[in-house]
């Protein structure tokens, strides 16, 4: 197998917890946070559950500290705590000291502001602060910003699939030496206009997720930010630094298939998962875990099963589970918030329970790990697609 | 019911922004999916709220769109029998 | 090291940038602020059953993409990779007056599949059938420099020969609206509006889609070859110099040996003097270039500046219309690219002729 990029830190906030400790802790003892929603008033409130951070923008402000004439996102907001735990993680504390990039994901960006004052900007001088806050790069700039890092910084926004894509081009980085260090990931917020998106497209479950359930009705939507530090060895080496995991492979393929569903067998997904294996030098049969996207649309979960037998062969699918019952799905937030599940996975040598599941679907013979499994898990495969056709898959490995 | 049906040619025309079809040319029982007017499922959401919005016919499960949706007349029937306003 | 090469382009601006020679039937708008793109006839590109729900800015694309594969000679690519600073916005304009006006009802989907930033992307690799790479970049003025990057890595790592890249932003009414009262588009006064030597706050704004299709291999029709791109989310005016001077010095360059630079001049009082600086300074007798007096700024113009790039090299010219000075040089070999937006987001593109 090949090496992989060292993960020397990570953050995380959910709405399962406020840290890594904190999500660790809920995904062992099934403390799920589906809820209805407080912070958006939407007409869609006694039909819809989401996975909502039970903290209020006044909150998150306060919790910044940031000065009362800021025009933060609640996506930015929520970024730049998970990055500050990520940088905190990884003992940065200079952090222009090497070559340092950030790469973020959203699919959301400042549409949470954008939408909450659209019609009123004419009328409220002090609103306008905000229109700078709606595209996605002012996310990232703000959480540029707090950390202090003056470097290469993009944004990417592949939908659900974007923090995977995140975290690809950063271990690309790394490896090609054209940075030292790069913190990636992802954040979004929960929003109106994603909100009532995914109810046109009919999508949302009216009770709670249950992915790879033959009667599972959709998806929660939920919001979160998560971000790893990736570092190259040379400065590991010469830090000395704990090392918590390996990015060992990733893929990204693209489905051409249709504008928002996944094909039927599943080959966008297919192909991503073998070009990660390709990279990881690995073999299908030494994962230990799947992290699947598992979003419990009737679509997804019919595609990715589809993709995993035909990798792996019906009988022998490693141990999988997707954790969006808990969390909800946060769309280019997912991605990172499961490569810290992931690490998290191989840290403790456990599996996560995939919650909500009765009843095997119909056109495989797929059963999820559906309790808390303690084993030696040495490789991780996570799963992350979004509409348009975008798959991408990592695998994340132990350290030896 | 001839004037619905009428009526659901013009909308399906102006809704799914089918430029360059004339209402004469869709007939009661071409296929609406597939290899008649060639609509797909993004096609099938948005006439769901077509029923929604202009005949008080809320489905909730998108697969439902599949039997209704089939022609014109198979609309028209249904929406003959289920309609709210 | 593989190299990199521009093997094939298409640019729909609001200019006409195709069948036609480099910038011959140019006209400079300088009586408005707002320069939209020429629409092109779609139906000569797109069929009529997948253009019907199509953003402004995917059928731009689609066109654009098409005219690059073209000049290219290739069918398919190995990875399409995107860079839009505010997506298919007018959609997603669409999208949320319908939630707002209809108290979130009624809503149906195309907008807001139309309005995510990576069905540009997406829609291209549909209608190749391109089951490759694809990854979208959104991060304001570098959102195009992130894709030549990545691109540029590709095929490096050699997980790629050939590559789809390009830049696409829309101009969209009620953005447009709130941008002037934000003050980032100059103010309805009395025009003209020059890009060059600006008094008033704001810029010029405008919108496109600009593709290339990268190569590992020369070929006949090769623009130039793309030796470096760096990006840096923020400098100061006295920064950029050093910047730039460390840039080419890893590039074995200096500025003398820069034939020509392209600045990203957008008539904005209040940062064009991150171009004036060093225009005035350390680049004073290099030939120099800007062109978002006949592109407008908009996120990803300086896609629209490569293009620009690629065919001075090409064909060894620049026009009068985008001379800034008069310096000029008999070879033009190897051609700077200098970018940013509002003091962030600055990028560094390096071509050369090969």
């Amino acid at each position: 197998m090949n090496k992989g990029v060292a993960i020397t830190g990570m953050g995380i906030i959910s709405s399962i917890g406020n840290s890594v400790e904190d999500n660790f802790s809920s995904l062992l003892n099934n403390r799920v946070a589906i809820s209805t929603i407080e912070n958006i008033s939407t007409v869609h409130i006694d039909i819809i559950k989401v996975g909502e951070i039970k903290k209020t923008n006044e909150q998150l402000i306060e919790e910044l500290q940031l000065k009362a004439d800021n025009n933060f996102s609640r996506t930015a907001m929520l970024g730049v705590i998970a990055a500050k735990q990520a940088v905190d993680n990884a003992g940065i504390s200079s952090i222009n000291e090497y070559k340092t990039g950030l790469i973020s994901a959203t699919s959301v960006g400042g549409m949470d502001m954008t939408e909450r004052h659209y019609y009123d900007y004419f009328d409220n001088e002090e609103l306008v602060k905000f229109i700078k806050c709606h595209d996605g790069g002012d996310v990232s700039q703000k959480i540029a910003e707090e950390l202090g890092l003056k470097g290469m910084v993009t944004t990417i926004s592949t939908a659900c699939s974007s923090a995977a894509n995140a975290i690809m081009l950063g271990a690309r980085m790394i490896k090609s030496g054209k940075l030292d260090r790069v913190i990636v990931g992802g954040t979004d917020a929960l929003a109106k206009f994603t909100i009532n998106g995914f109810k046109t497209l009919m999508i949302l479950s009216d009770g709670y997720n249950s992915p790879f359930d033959n009667d599972r009705k959709g998806l929660n939507l939920g919001e979160a930010a998560a971000y790893l530090v990736l570092e190259s060895d040379e400065v590991v080496e010469k830090q000395n630094k704990t090392v918590l995991a390996r990015v060992s492979g990733y893929g990204n393929a693209n489905d051409a298939f249709h504008q928002t569903a996944s094909s039927e067998n599943g080959e966008g997904a297919l192909l991503a998962m073998q070009k990660a294996f390709k990279v990881a030098d690995l073999k299908p049969e030494q994962i230990d875990y799947i992290n699947v996207h598992g979003t419990a649309t009737p679509n997804n979960d019919l595609s990715e099963g589809r993709a995993i037998v035909r990798l792996f062969g019906e009988d022998n699918v490693p141990d999988f589970s997707s954790t969006k019952p808990f969390t909800g799905h946060t769309l280019a937030a997912a991605a990172a918030i499961e490569a810290v599940y992931s690490v998290l996975a191989i840290q403790n040598n456990v599996v996560f329970p995939n919650l909500n599941f009765k009843t095997p679907m119909n056109e495989f013979n797929l059963i999820p790990q559906t309790t808390l499994k303690y084993k030696n898990v040495q490789h991780v495969l996570s799963n992350s697609f979004g509409f348009g056709g975008n798959c991408s898959t990592l695998i994340f490995s132990k350290s030896e | 019911m001839e004037a619905l049906k009428q009526e659901l040619k013009s909308k399906i025309i102006e809704v799914l922004n089918l430029e360059d079809i004339n209402i004469e040319d869709v007939n009661d029982d071409d296929p609406l999916f597939g290899d008649g007017l060639g609509l797909d499922s993004i096609d099938a959401l948005e006439l769901i709220v077509m029923l929604d919005k202009d005949y008080g016919i809320k489905l909730v499960d998108p697969k439902e769109g599949k039997d209704i949706f089939q022609s014109i007349e198979t609309m028209g029937a249904y929406i003959t029998a289920n309609r709210t306003k | 090291m593989k190299k990199t090469y521009i093997n094939g382009l298409g640019c729909i601006s609001a200019q006409k940038t195709f069948d036609t020679v480099f910038l011959e039937e140019v006209e400079v708008l300088e009586n408005s602020i707002l320069l939209p793109l020429k629409t092109p006839v779609y139906k000569d590109f797109i069929s009529p059953v997948a253009i019907r729900r199509m953003a402004k800015g995917v059928k731009n694309s689609i066109v654009a993409s098409t005219l690059a594969l073209k000049e290219a000679q290739l069918d398919t690519i190995d990875a399409i990779i995107t860079g839009t600073g505010m997506g298919c916005i007018e959609d997603s304009e669409k999208f949320l007056k319908a939630i707002l006006d209809n108290n979130e009802e009624f809503l149906t989907p195309t907008s807001f599949i139309q309005s995510t930033h990576n069905t540009v992307g997406g829609q291209i690799a549909l209608g190749l059938q391109c089951k490759a790479y694809n990854v979208t970049f959104v991060n304001g003025s570098v959102s195009f420099e992130s894709a030549l990057l990545d691109a540029k890595m590709k095929i490096e790592e050699e997980e790629a020969t050939s590559i789809l890249i390009g830049g696409v932003d829309e101009i969209s009414d009620y953005t447009t609206s709130l941008f002037k009262l934000a003050g980032y588009i100059k103010q309805e006064l009395e025009g003209p509006y020059p890009v060059l030597n600006s008094t008033t706050k704001g810029v010029v704004y405008g919108e496109g889609a600009t593709f290339f299709v990268l190569e590992d291999k020369k070929r006949e029709q090769t623009y130039a070859e793309v030796l470096d791109v760096e990006i840096l989310n923020q400098l100061d005016v006295e920064e950029v110099e050093d910047k730039i001077i460390a840039f080419l010095k890893s590039n074995t360059l200096q500025i003398s040996d820069i034939d020509a630079v392209i600045l990203g001049y957008n008539g904005d009082v209040e940062f064009d003097g991150f171009y004036k600086n060093i225009s005035e300074k350390s680049f004073v007798k290099i030939p120099q270039v800007y062109y978002k007096h006949l592109s407008g700024e908009y996120n990803t113009a300086s896609a629209f500046g490569l293009f620009v790039g690629a065919n001075i090299i090409k064909t060894q010219n620049i026009p009068d219309v985008i001379k800034i000075n008069a310096v000029e040089k008999s070879d033009y070999k190897t051609i700077l690219l200098y970018n940013q937006y509002r003091g962030i987001d600055h990028s560094f593109t390096l071509i050369s002729r090969c």
